[in-house]
């Protein structure tokens, strides 16, 4: 041994492996403005595709002129419904089971919905043409509010369900009713109510609100008319689901379709979906045989492409007198706008939503969902959380609150009495799902002892004190939340995406000399999966990170996937990086043993190679391991050093974390400023730290933005207001709080490297943070709920509610 | 074609210059993405709110959105293709936003740079709440700013020949 | 939202200006810092066309100091304005209130001229130069006039700038040396307009209030000059009974139109917040 040996932790930092703060190599590209997005594309001949959008929310169309338009120099085509029936694509399913229409096809359900599509050399002259397009309407009554849904005189909206009393998920009451969907059981919980000492019930609204990343929705489509192929780049979270579904629809064969999604502004579960736009563009493209760019604009992606929430949830919690709860019912009715176009495994109609529970041990729970429509947008994604799980979360979070309140019993006190305990894992809840792992009680204690809990408590109680004295008009709040999310959609028995299965997959590739490129089905969209799973794979085959480039988004090159989004790339496509890696130190430690001359079981994996047992100087690097499987393979093995894995989980994950949010009040303007915000996630394994961490800010920031006055409002008549970036809250530096991020670390036992997902907790646990911390600011006064979002003018209208202006 | 005359244009970009025939009505960002190439500024909400296309116009950060290119004529403009330096090695800046994380969909993060570029020319010590509202201009969804001001923080001090001290957490 | 075609004019003399102005018209708009103009443009708002870029004169930029007033060019930037020691010695309102106007890349175009003469109530300056008692200086085809900033607004977008005119520039006379001022705005982050604002001039002689006038932003389709509150102020030592009475009197003019910032009561009360703060502030400033 000589001095220049590395040591074993040299070895090890060399691979920069899991664990590790490794430096993004998606940055270097990015810093220098050298990122590929879609709009970025420029193709030969490409023209520009844009939209005539409807002015009301709920009409008749009786007329489409576009002859005028067409006048103009510059302007190829204008399609309507008209045009897109000739090709059977007037109308689209969506993935929750309905059908939407891509262009109105005799009327329009929602403002700005899409009503014809003008194609031109350029968006300068495409524009123009959309002020020319002539469309009369015949306006009809408009239908906002979902409570008034499934009222008797209510306008019927889509006249295409007419008689139709069975939907996708089971029967339909009323003619804007599109689903009832009920888990648990009735009887045991009615018992459970009737038998309580106290109960709790409260409607807890979660206004609609947007995705909205920085980078709208956009493709470019462009039809290969001589050999019938067609290639569409896009911002898709999901390429490959796009690619099946434009088959599907169109009839090209699907290897005749390429689907790329390449560098995407962030998605946030906007970019899941399949739109309008994409479907026009192809069409567009089919016809004029040139490529068609598509790129709406903010106020578009605002008003049209997808919502998120719009859950009004009524929830009842039994519990006994010394706060042990005993039962748990929750009514939602899902506003889902014009379109059921939900982005949930398609046998979930609610998504997740059943994970209501929370990380309490309720012996009895029953849950029922009625989804119905309304003249808004459709959509219903899942804005930085897995499926309805923001929503589930923010329910049971509140009414904890609220039970507390009830009780006269800390917020905190009252979840740790009710928490699933750690020998309780893996818990049956009461509403179906398996929580895999958790220690909720340790994530509790060292969240409270970190923030000085009880010590804000008291100073709380001083202000108010204060307050009541009439020396202050400032008031503090505490915020708690403790989230169980669910994610990792999800094992083929219950998750499917138009029958297709959500595994995930990836290709790992090892050359002669020892790097390594590989693929996956998955799309990062700012999570930096070219960091991270070249980390994983870094530790399991002991190849340097840096010698591995990892390849998404192009749907000729990686292997089958569902996509990113529902925090499910690490759950899913990250052990299925696990497992492959894994089949190549299998075969790489079969090319050792015959290298070493020795029987493989005689071999120890060592970081980054095999050594025989016993003899650490014998040993195969796998780098020369790799030479040897493209050099002199052993005798009867096939040569070379690769492998795919397909995963189908288990199991879902289960994230869970402590959040708390210090609040201070003026009561004069409503005005809140958050003093502190201290957020502890548990996500199993973790990665790279590093990106956990940002993840955590950026979700947090998403939360303050949703809690606090990030909305999508309707006026009476359909009208949605303030859809660009003046009025849609979306804080700046100066608004956004500070971040405290911390953890504990329990590993998911199903998974193969114990990693859970973390991208949504901070949206899932964030909302309830802030929320709670707002109404526990006013529970003095005699709150018992206020609605989100908490703007000022809110939280001042609040305040003067409940007498505090005097 | 419109009967509106194109009209000459010349600026230096990135150090080059340039010249053009543009419709007047063409706008700054449209100019660079598509006449001359330049797609590192970006397109985030077209009503000057998100300064994903920012550049720097004379030494003064401007959103290219809300700009027209003939407003231009005569300027010197560097956007972040400009921003890296002279060797072909990463500014400051750029490196600190990799270091500290400063990015995740690196959407924003052009105009981010850029600004902060100016933000620095202006004041190279900035305080923590300075660099807030000197990007207060500037939206990220992604990464709620905190890793962003710490890369600034961070090319300030190597600007300066400091240490740069993370704040302890 | 792609703006429609016009055709562009950059004069270099406000004379050259106001002739293609008169020329055209209602088609022809001037064209200063362009972030009101410009995105309405894109929304087809407004289809000027003709478009008359002020940024080519350069007499129009530019702060001077003549005896007890002072004069600055329409197109002397918000940025110019912080930057500017003159007006940090004289009128530090100012810079106070454009630090809150919009955000750092808009203020480096954003102009003075641009922020008065456009008539958007939103705009911060307007109610400022109310408060502040200055002019603006319009020329026309027959030459120059002065209106003061209280007579120059009419209702939103609508104010007492002819077609054909240009504001060229605004006449602020010095505030006493030691005078109290504050501008107070509530928004509910950076770049947004204000859901209430109030600016406040005042001077104090020993703990009376010697003048002090008052102003609100965005409660009504117009800036509002808060005379009645100004003089209840006036003369009083700004006791609780009083202030609350200038408050009442503030918040008694306000029509302020409810929106996604709050219902017309809130933002009404928020205005009354305001000038209660800003006069606090302004009285603190005074007093040192």
């Amino acid at each position: 041994m000589n001095d220049m040996t590395p040591t074993r932790e040299q070895r090890e930092a060399a691979l920069e492996g899991m664990g590790c703060k490794r430096k993004r190599v998606e940055d270097i590209r990015f810093t220098q403005g050298k990122g590929n997005y879609v709009d970025d594309l420029k193709l030969p001949g490409m023209l520009f595709g844009d939209f005539v959008r409807s002015p009301y929310a709920h009409a008749k169309v009786t007329r489409i002129d576009a002859s005028e338009a067409l006048k103009l120099p510059g302007v190829i085509a204008v399609l309507t419904a008209e045009d897109l029936k000739g090709v059977n694509l007037a109308w689209m399913p969506t993935l929750a089971g309905d059908v939407q229409m891509v262009l109105a096809d005799g009327k329009v359900l929602y403002q700005n919905q899409e009503v014809a599509f003008v194609v031109a050399e350029n968006r300068y002259i495409a524009d123009d043409a959309i002020q020319l397009v002539e469309v009369e309407y015949e306006e009809l009554p408009v239908l906002v509010d979902p409570f008034k849904s499934m009222d008797a005189d209510a306008p019927v909206l889509r006249p295409d369900l007419d008689g139709k009393t069975e939907g996708a998920h089971g029967p339909r009451k009323h003619h804007n009713h599109i689903f009832t969907w009920e888990v648990g059981d009735k009887d045991e919980t009615s018992r459970a109510f009737a038998e309580a000492d106290v109960t709790i019930k409260e409607m807890i609204s979660y206004h609609r609100t947007h995705p909205s990343p920085l980078e709208t929705c956009q493709c470019v489509a462009s039809m290969d008319k001589v050999n019938g192929e067609l290639t569409v780049w896009g911002t898709f979270q999901a390429p490959h689901v796009i690619r099946t579904v434009a088959s599907l629809l169109s009839t090209i064969p699907e290897h005749k379709i390429h689907v790329i999604a390449p560098d995407i502004g962030g998605g946030f579960g906007n970019k899941v979906g399949a739109y309008p736009g994409y479907i026009c563009s192809i069409v567009a493209s089919i016809v004029t045989g040139v490529p068609i760019k598509w790129v709406e604009d903010r106020m578009e992606n605002l008003s049209t492409t997808s919502f998120a929430r719009d859950y009004h949830m009524t929830a009842q919690i039994a519990a006994k007198n010394d706060g042990t709860v005993t039962g748990l019912k929750v009514h939602v009715l899902a506003d889902h706008g014009g379109f059921d176009a939900c982005a949930d495994p398609s046998k979930w109609p609610a998504g997740f939503f059943n994970i209501v529970t929370g990380s309490y041990d309720f012996p009895a729970a029953h849950l029922e969902v009625d989804g119905v429509y309304t003249n808004k947008a459709p959509g219903g994604v899942a804005y930085r959380c897995s499926f309805r799980v923001t929503e589930a979360a923010y329910c049971i979070e509140r009414a904890m609150d609220i039970l507390a309140q009830k009780l006269s019993m800390d917020p905190a006190d009252l979840r740790i009495k009710n928490f699933v305990k750690p020998e309780q894992f893996p818990y049956q809840s009461a509403l179906g799902w398996e929580y895999d792992s958790g220690d909720y009680h340790t994530a509790m204690h060292k969240a409270m002892d970190t923030i000085g809990y009880r010590e804000l408590r008291a100073e709380q109680k001083a202000k108010q004190e204060a307050f009541r004295r009439g020396e202050t008009r400032e008031i503090m709040g505490i915020g708690v939340s403790f989230f169980t999310e669910i994610v990792g959609a999800g094992p083929s028995k219950n998750c499917d995406i138009l029958g297709v299965a959500m595994f995930d997959s990836a290709e790992i590739r090892v050359h002669p000399t020892g790097s390594v490129i590989s693929r996956m089905g998955t799309k990062s969209q700012g999570q930096g999966h070219e960091t991270t799973w070249a980390q994983i794979i870094a530790t399991e085959i002991g190849i340097p990170a840096a010698d591995i480039m990892v390849e998404e988004g192009n749907t000729d090159t990686a292997p089958y996937g569902l996509g990113t989004y529902g925090s499910r790339s690490t759950p899913v496509a990250g052990a299925a990086i696990a497992l492959a890696a894994r089949k190549i130190r299998n075969k790489a430690q079969m090319i050792a043993a015959h290298m070493l001359e020795v029987s493989e079981y005689d071999l120890d994996w060592d970081i980054d190679g095999f050594q025989v047992k016993g003899n650490p100087q014998a040993r195969k690097s796998m780098k020369e391991i790799a030479w040897a499987a493209y050099h002199a393979p052993p005798p009867g093995m096939e040569p070379g050093l690769e492998a795919v894995s397909y995963y189908d989980p288990p199991n879902m994950t289960y994230p869970f974390g402590a959040y708390f949010c210090v609040m201070d009040i003026d009561v004069d303007t409503g005005v809140a400023k958050t003093r502190r915000f201290y957020a502890l996630d548990d996500c199993g394994t973790r990665i790279n730290p590093m990106i956990i961490e940002g993840q955590v800010h950026g979700g947090l920031t998403e939360a303050f933005a949703i809690a606090m006055g990030q909305e999508i409002r309707y006026d009476e008549i359909g009208n949605v207001m303030g859809a660009s970036f003046m009025d849609f809250f979306i804080p700046t530096a100066v608004e956004t709080p500070h971040w405290e991020t911390d953890h504990t670390v329990t590993p998911s036992p199903h998974h193969p490297i114990g990693a859970k997902g973390v991208g949504e907790s901070p949206n899932v646990g964030g909302v309830p943070a802030f929320s709670n911390a707002v109404n526990d600011a006013f529970q003095f006064l005699g709150s018992t709920h206020i609605q989100m979002p908490h703007d000022a003018w809110r939280i001042w209208q609040a305040a003067k509610d409940l007498g505090a202006h005097g | 074609m419109s009967d509106i005359e194109q009209i000459p244009v010349t600026m230096t970009v990135n150090g080059k210059k340039v010249q053009r025939f543009v419709e007047p009505r063409t706008l700054l960002i449209h100019f660079l993405r598509e006449d001359l190439n330049l797609t590192g500024p970006h397109i985030g909400c077209e009503t000057s709110h998100c300064g994903a296309c920012t550049v720097e116009m004379n030494g003064m950060s401007v959103k290219s959105c809300t700009l027209f290119a003939v407003q231009a004529n005569d300027a010197e403009l560097t956007t972040i293709e400009g921003m890296a330096n002279a060797d072909g090695t990463l500014s400051a800046l750029q490196e600190g936003f990799r270091q500290m994380h400063g990015l995740q969909c690196g959407f924003c993060t052009p105009g981010m740079i850029t600004r902060a570029h100016t933000l620095l020319q202006e004041n190279p010590n900035p305080t923590e709440d300075e660099i807030r509202m000197g990007i207060s201009g500037n939206l990220c969804r992604c990464t709620g700013y905190q890793n962003i001001v710490k890369a600034i923080q961070y090319a300030a001090a190597k600007l300066n020949g400091t240490d740069f001290q993370e704040a302890a957490e | 939202m792609i703006p429609g075609e016009f055709t562009y004019h950059r004069p270099s003399s406000v004379a050259e200006a106001v002739a293609i102005l008169a020329n055209h018209g209602d088609e022809a708009r001037p064209l200063s810092g362009g972030h009101s103009l410009i995105p309405m443009m894109k929304l087809r708002m407004a289809a000027p066309e003709h478009l008359v870029d002020l940024g080519g004169i350069p007499t129009l930029k530019g702060i001077s100091e003549d005896g007890d007033t002072i004069s600055i060019g329409a197109m002397t930037t918000q940025h110019d304005l912080i930057d500017s020691g003159l007006l940090s010695a004289k009128l530090p309102i100012i810079a106070e209130t454009s630090r809150l106007i919009a955000d750092p890349q808009i203020r480096y175009v954003g102009t003075l001229g641009g922020n008065v003469a456009n008539g958007d109530p939103g705009n911060d300056m307007p109610a400022l130069m109310q408060c502040l008692d200055a002019s603006y200086v319009l020329t026309g085809p027959d030459g120059e006039r002065q209106v003061a900033a209280r007579a120059f607004y009419e209702a939103a977008y609508f104010t007492a700038l002819a077609p054909e005119e240009i504001l060229t520039s605004v006449r602020i006379p010095v505030p006493a040396a030691g005078h109290g001022y504050a501008y107070e705005k509530l928004k509910r982050k950076v770049g947004d307009y204000a859901t209430a604002a109030a600016a406040i001039v005042l001077t104090m002689n020993g703990g009376t209030v010697g003048t002090c006038s008052v102003a609100l932003t965005n409660v009504a389709d117009t800036p509002l000059f808060a005379s009645e509150a100004g003089q209840i102020l006036t003369g009083s030592t700004l006791d609780a009974e009083t202030v609350k009475r200038a408050v009442a009197a503030a918040e008694a003019i306000t029509q302020p139109a409810s929106d996604g910032r709050g219902p017309a009561e809130y933002r009404t009360k928020m205005a009354g917040i305001m000038v209660e703060r800003a006069l606090a502030r302004a009285a603190e400033r005074a007093r040192s």
